[in-house]
């Protein structure tokens, strides 16, 4: 396999790899979110806050793989 | 093969050319500097300015228009300081946090919403400024410099205590967490808003009406995070400069 190619398969690796414990971990904190709304529905607004900032620091551990993603694509320092 | 060949159009691999495409390249004295990024941080900047003085340049008891969201505006970064730092130290840093998160919020905003398309430059495009890894880097470095300075003013070189609290063995982890937090503020910030726009780009390229607009919408929220989520951290980080390991 020639570093080209190599390239591509880490690349599209490094996403979807990337993507799996986010995911699991997204899934878990809106599942509480829920479960904490219908238990107490007047902190609704207090809880989507903190969700939502929660949920975006998950998904940066995703955003990270994606930019090594972006350097093997597009500034690979192996070619 | 030809299609990677076409992509790789950078191939050296250092901090400043971690970017994708072209740029509208300046040289200023020995230094190569990224155009696009400096006329839209301008523009920014700009609006910004303006904002503020339009909004401070009458003041009324009874707040109205401009000078009403400025206060909204102002209100909300105080909230934010004051739940990060708490209610005794918060003040001095207001003014550090907020001009992070308004100069992102508006980065990101102005690079999604204004039509910069519509200017052609030499080679390169016009886009948000917080797309470029050496604008994060740089907003992470002063954020890592103000958390330092915080520390310092108040413990003075007490602040190294911290390292080998609760106990030594943990020291080589708590300087490596002086820099991977800035690496992590920059990326997430840089990787964000490029994911966003490249997104938009390739959904625009394979259907050009209406499809990208949901996503459009869904960069806008996530800029907006994004920004909240930065100056969140940075507070964060300050906070735990001033206030010691563990405590």
């Amino acid at each position: 396999m020639d570093i080209n190619s190599a390239s591509v398969i880490a690349a599209a690796l490094a996403i979807g790899l990337a993507a799996i414990g986010p995911g699991i971990g997204q899934g878990n904190a809106s599942g509480q979110a829920v479960a904490g709304i219908a238990r107490q529905p007047e902190a609704e607004g207090k809880i989507r806050g903190t969700l939502l900032l929660t949920l975006a620091f998950m998904e940066s551990l995703t955003i990270y793989g994606l930019v090594v993603a972006l350097v093997l694509l597009f500034a690979n320092p192996f070619v | 093969m030809e299609i990677l060949g076409g992509l790789t159009i950078l191939n050296t691999f250092t901090l400043a050319e971690l970017e994708v495409g072209e740029h509208f390249l300046w040289k200023i004295g020995n230094y190569t500097v990224h155009g696009q990024v400096f006329l839209v941080s301008w523009i920014v900047i700009g609006v910004l300015l303006i904002a503020s003085l339009a909004a401070t340049r009458n003041i009324q008891t009874v707040p109205g228009g401009i000078q009403n969201f400025m206060e909204y505006a102002l209100e909300f970064i105080r909230d934010l300081t004051r739940n990060q730092l708490g209610e005794k130290e918060y003040r001095p840093w207001v003014p550090f946090v907020g001009t992070l998160f308004l100069f992102i919020f508006v980065s990101n905003w102005g690079g999604a919403l204004i039509p910069w398309k519509l200017i052609k430059l030499p080679s390169g495009e016009l886009a948000a400024p917080t797309n470029d890894i050496n604008t994060t880097v740089a907003l992470a470095l002063l954020t890592s410099l103000a958390y330092f300075y915080a520390g310092f003013r108040k413990k003075g070189l007490g602040y190294f205590k911290k390292y080998i609290e609760p106990t030594p063995i943990l020291l080589p982890i708590a300087i490596l967490e002086d820099f991977t937090k800035p690496l992590s503020l920059s990326f997430r910030l840089f990787g964000n808003i490029l994911a966003d726009e490249l997104v938009v780009a390739v959904l625009v390229l394979l259907v050009p009406l209406f499809i990208p607009l949901p996503v459009m919408a869904l960069g806008l929220f996530t800029s907006a995070i994004q920004a909240l989520v930065f100056a969140t951290l940075a507070g964060a980080y300050i906070h735990e400069a001033l206030e010691g390991h563990g405590e």
